[in-house]
């Protein structure tokens, strides 16, 4: 049994304490949320994908987005960044309101995200997919682009910062292959490297640890401790428990769409209803994804 | 066999009006599918525009020509916004169906009787040439050499369609080198990864449908410009004929498009030429010279499908930036 | 032929313009040049002309409507009460003339009304004089109209019914958008022609046969192109080019073999038989009905009880795990293809009494109706697709009432791009789920 547990240091790294105001429960308000959600529901058909009464995400933290296969972890990311619209409910980012906002917005906004299907842009280089996440290049804009005295200097700058997130990402190496020629773990880390790009103040990782190999585990989860470091907060959707408990300061499980408990990473693992989430329903769920002790292969899934 | 003749002809394939307008719509598509991953299949909506919306300007509201090629562009860009606003939000096998049904009403509505006054209806336009051939700075005479040799308006033809052309390729070649362009390749390889950037995906590809009508309306007005507007070339032959052209010099490049469409209509006139003389010097037994020239839309054909499937980036494509990955 | 070694210049750049506008009339165009308003399509081969009078005085400005064959042309007649109207093929085609032009009092006296069929003589040409004279104008009433537009429409909605869930069936299982499905319907009628009118089988043997031919057709595309690309896996958009390639390529082919004109299949001047107000209908066109009605039972009952079928509608809704769950995917595909190929063929030769005649390109004139018909139930749904085909058949039919006949597919094409924009997963298909 291969365990990436092995290449982790032996103790999590430090957590963030004091996220939250009163007593654990499903739904507990924080000191300082930068996401808050309220009745947000989305039903597909006759089934209710995503039914959250209240949900705070604490700012300048990292939390884990937990639960077993169909508890609408993605769906309620997708609603959060505008590529899904929900059928009822309000939310808001950093206090605005989020309701009718389109996706490209959100991500002006300072929200970005990745996807759980890596997206990196396969025929493009790796720099110019990092090229593409920056902001404020005015050579984007039609009636700017076919003078490049315009935005050449911006180019060059844009050039230079997406160099450093390549070097510090290990890529430099590889900027001027197509992405499609990159490995499954390589495409995490771009897509990673590419967010950045945007200067976030909310980072997005739908499943960041899926098909990584186990020697880039590491190196991925300090570019998530990172992120916090500079002053980032980060939202993830992860299936393997270890990477939930080594860095997540606050964890959120959900399971039938619902979120049934949240709260400090070892504390939520005690929680019956974590298990009975896990264990209850779905059956099939390997023990080991659930106790953190064994990595299962994450696959996709729908 | 008479292959000077054959020859001399084949020449004047390189440069003619069809074949400057070939290249124009196809760098339109280029820009829609090559670059931006538009599904266009109603290219030959954009030429009827192009060269209805020229004649009609001159015969029935007495512009000028260099006005009617306004009101053309302009009425490109609105059906580009009519078939845009509400398409491109879906997916992009929609927009094939939804851009090929409108060329469809188009042509039929160019076609019907109740418009016969304007349109011509089946007779198409024509006689719209004199402010066009007023403004022609060439006094009569013969120019160039060889098979390339022209009267004086067939010259102002040329060098008008060969500068739009110029003017077309070079200004899709700063935009693809420009990061506007790279946000367009970028929608074509996955458009939600862009959203996801902060990009303005739907913007985006409605710029890259309004620029491509453009240069396919300005080629239709290239095909207008020497003789007439005849509603039966408007078919949906034609845009598959323009594809064939995009995909032989390669979907996404800028000079592909040009390449394809010179050979495509060099190839074109070759047959055109060769086939009937085969016949009729018995090399070909048994088929009438109708057949004979059947023969080469069978090629056309049979040369797209073998194109797509053994190379699909085109004679300049880079093997590794193929358009068809997804 | 020798072409004079000396031609260049302006005879060669007239050649080419030549070349141009024999392009345009290939490309099944029209051609034509200036003409009066009471003289059409001059240019076109055949001709068919007449002169309205009512009692030796001429009578102008009366409408007069040429149509058969996908073709339609109309005129006014001029000051003697005369018209012409280019025609393109020597074939069938029905005459009208529209009463509404005619001055208060007077109507077409003649039996069978205000519209007739002709045949295009052996001069070329043909000439129909309506019977006119004082009388009660036979107006048929508009109810009538509707009732017979919808006879017309449901058989023409059947008819495209049989095309289209042939293609729905490939693109659900395959994913390909067919182009070369319009062949495959001309491939039908045109077999029917070489065994009922070249072969002189019986027609009940001819059709049969057509259809078991088109779905050896089938099965032959299947295992000699599609099968080996999808094995090559060449993506959804590479493999619908390469059916438009395909289309084109057999199209040509089909010309290069029948030629440009139109044929006739045995039988297909059978006699209108009035059934109740204004609709009347030949039995050919009854069978027609009964026909595509038996086949499309006998297809879904396939679809809905055989295992085969039942395979079919897994690998429609979701390959993969069709596969994995032992569904031998490459078999059912193969099958699909036949039964796709085999009701394209049937629906060609349905197709070639309805226009009436076989041409070359007679498939490529419906394929978007068959397009239309299969978005608007909902791609990829079988069912969708017939029901589709009728929603496209009515309203090709009954919007000829109000709009110019000439204009009667622009009504069904703009139907098509309206739903794709209020309800993008048709009538009956389901709305996708997003991430």
């Amino acid at each position: 049994m291969s365990s990436s547990s092995a290449k982790l240091p032996g103790k999590p790294a430090a957590k963030t304490i004091g996220l939250h105001v009163g007593t654990i429960r499903p739904g507990v308000p924080k000191v300082d949320p930068i996401i808050t959600m309220d009745n947000v529901s989305r039903k597909f058909g006759g089934l209710v994908a995503v039914d959250v009464e209240h949900l705070e995400i604490p700012r300048g933290a990292i939390t884990a987005l937990i639960g077993p296969n169909g508890a609408g972890k993605t769906t309620l990311f997708n609603l959060l960044t505008g590529f899904d619209k929900p059928d009822t409910g309000t939310w808001n980012f950093a206090g605005k309101s989020l309701a009718g906002i389109p996706a490209f917005k959100v991500a002006q906004m300072g929200q970005v995200r990745t996807f759980q299907l890596t997206k990196a842009l396969s025929l493009l280089t790796v720099l110019q997919n990092m090229k593409l996440g920056a902001k404020d290049q005015r050579g984007e804009k039609l009636m700017f682009s076919i003078f490049p005295f315009l935005w050449k200097a911006k180019e060059q700058e844009i050039e230079e910062k997406a160099l450093e997130l390549l070097k510090r990402f290990k890529l430099d190496t590889k900027k001027d292959d197509f992405a499609a020629s990159l490995s499954g773990g390589q495409r995490k880390l771009l897509e990673m490297a590419r967010a950045l790009m945007t200067d976030p103040v909310l980072v997005m990782l739908d499943e960041p640890m899926a098909g990584v190999n186990p020697a880039l585990t590491q190196s991925l989860l300090e570019h998530v401790l990172n992120l916090k470091k500079e002053g980032m907060t980060v939202l993830f959707v992860e299936h393997d428990m270890h990477m939930v408990r080594h860095i997540a300061d606050w964890v959120v499980v959900m399971a039938e769409g619902r979120v049934v408990a949240e709260g400090p990473a070892d504390e939520v693992m005690k929680n019956p209803a974590v298990i009975d989430a896990y264990l209850g329903s779905h059956q099939d769920t390997d023990l080991g994804t659930v106790t953190g002790r064994i990595t299962l292969p994450p696959k996709g899934k729908k | 066999m008479d292959w000077s003749a054959i020859l001399s002809n084949t020449a004047q394939g390189l440069l003619s009006p069809a074949t400057m307008a070939f290249a124009l719509a196809a760098l339109g598509l280029a820009m829609h599918f090559g670059f931006a991953g538009l599904l266009n299949f109603g290219i030959a909506g954009f030429m009827a525009i192009g060269a209805y919306g020229y004649a009609i300007s001159i015969l029935t509201f007495g512009f000028e020509w260099w006005q009617g090629i306004l009101v053309s562009l302009v009425a490109s860009v609105l059906f580009s916004l009519l078939l845009g606003i509400p398409t491109l939000r879906l997916r992009g096998d929609y927009l094939a169906i939804v851009t090929i049904a409108a060329a469809e009403i188009l042509r039929l509505l160019f076609l019907t009787n109740a418009f016969v006054d304007v349109t011509g209806s089946a007779d198409g336009l024509s006689g719209y040439h004199n402010s066009f051939r007023a403004a022609n700075p060439f006094p009569e005479g013969d120019y160039g050499f060889g098979p390339w040799t022209y009267n004086n308006i067939e010259v102002w033809v040329l060098i008008l369609g060969l500068i739009t052309l110029a003017i077309c390729a070079f200004l899709l070649l700063l935009l693809m080198k420009s990061p506007w362009g790279r946000v367009i390749k970028g929608i074509r390889e996955d458009e939600d990864a862009v959203r996801a950037l902060g990009k303005n995906v739907f913007a985006y590809k409605m710029q890259a449908l309004i620029i491509g009508g453009v240069f396919g309306s300005l080629g239709g007005i290239v095909y207008a410009l020497p003789s007439a507007v005849n509603p039966g070339v408007y078919v949906t032959s034609l845009t598959f004929f323009v594809w064939t052209a995009l995909l032989l010099g390669g979907a996404a490049t800028v000079f592909g498009p040009v390449l394809g469409a010179v050979i495509f209509w060099v190839l074109q006139a070759f047959l055109s030429n060769v086939l009937p003389q085969l016949v009729s010097s018995g090399i070909l037994p048994f088929i009438s010279s109708i057949q004979a020239s059947t023969i080469r839309f069978i090629l056309v054909g049979v040369g797209l499908m073998l194109l797509v499937i053994y190379r699909p980036q085109g004679i300049l494509g880079d093997k590794k930036e193929l358009t068809f990955v997804k | 032929m020798i072409l004079s070694t000396t031609q260049r210049g302006s005879r060669s750049w007239i050649q080419l313009l030549m070349l141009a506008v024999v392009t345009a009339i290939t490309f099944g165009g029209l051609f034509a040049t200036s003409a009066h308003a009471d003289e059409v399509g001059t240019d076109l081969p055949f001709k068919i002309v007449g002169n309205v009078k009512n009692e030796g005085i001429a009578l102008e400005g009366v409408r007069i409507v040429v149509s058969g064959g996908g073709y339609t042309a109309e005129t006014v007649t001029d000051a003697d009460g005369k018209w012409y109207i280019g025609v393109p093929e020597k074939a069938g085609y029905t005459v009208s003339l529209d009463q509404e032009t005619l001055p208060a009092g007077i109507a077409v006296i003649e039996e069978g009304g205000a519209e007739q069929s002709v045949e295009i003589g052996p001069s070329g040409s043909v000439t129909k004089n309506f019977f006119i004279g004082e009388g009660e104008r036979i107006v048929v009433s508009l109810f009538d109209q509707v009732i017979a537009r919808i006879v017309y429409g449901l058989n023409f909605g059947l008819m495209l019914g049989l095309a289209a869930v042939g293609l729905s069936l490939v693109f659900g299982t395959t994913g390909l958008s067919n182009f070369a499905h319009a062949e495959m319907v001309t491939f039908g009628a045109i077999t029917a022609f070489f065994l009922g009118g070249l072969l002189a089988l019986p027609i009940w043997v001819a059709i049969p046969a057509a259809v078991v031919i088109s779905g050896l057709m089938g099965w032959g595309l299947d295992s000699g192109l599609w099968r080996p690309l999808r094995k090559r896996g060449l993506g959804l958009v590479q493999l619908m080019i390469v059916s438009i390639g395909l289309s084109l390529a057999v199209r040509y082919l089909f010309q290069f073999f029948v030629g440009g004109g139109t044929s006739q299949l045995p039988g297909f001047d059978s006699p209108k038989i009035k059934l109740f107000g204004a609709t009347s209908l030949s039995v050919i066109d009854i069978a027609s009905m009964v026909l595509s009605l038996v086949v499309i039972i006998g297809f879904a009952w396939w679809l809905m009880t055989t295992q085969t079928g039942k395979a079919t509608r897994a690998i429609s809704d979701n390959p993969d795990l069709a596969a994995a769950s032992g569904i031998d995917v490459d078999r059912v595909i193969r099958i699909v293809w036949i039964v796709a190929a085999g009701l394209a063929g049937l629906s060609g030769v349905l197709w070639a009494y309805f226009r009436p005649g076989i041409k070359w390109d007679m498939g490529a004139q419906i394929l978007l109706l068959i397009f239309a018909a299969v978005t608007l139930g909902g791609l990829g749904t079988a069912f969708g697709a017939l029901l589709g085909a009728l929603v496209v058949g009515l309203l090709v039919e009954v919007s000829s009432l109000v709009i110019p006949s000439d204009l009667k597919y622009v009504g069904a094409l703009v139907v098509l791009i309206v739903i794709l924009l209020v309800r993008p997963q048709g009538i009956l298909g389901r709305k996708e789920r997003i991430g």
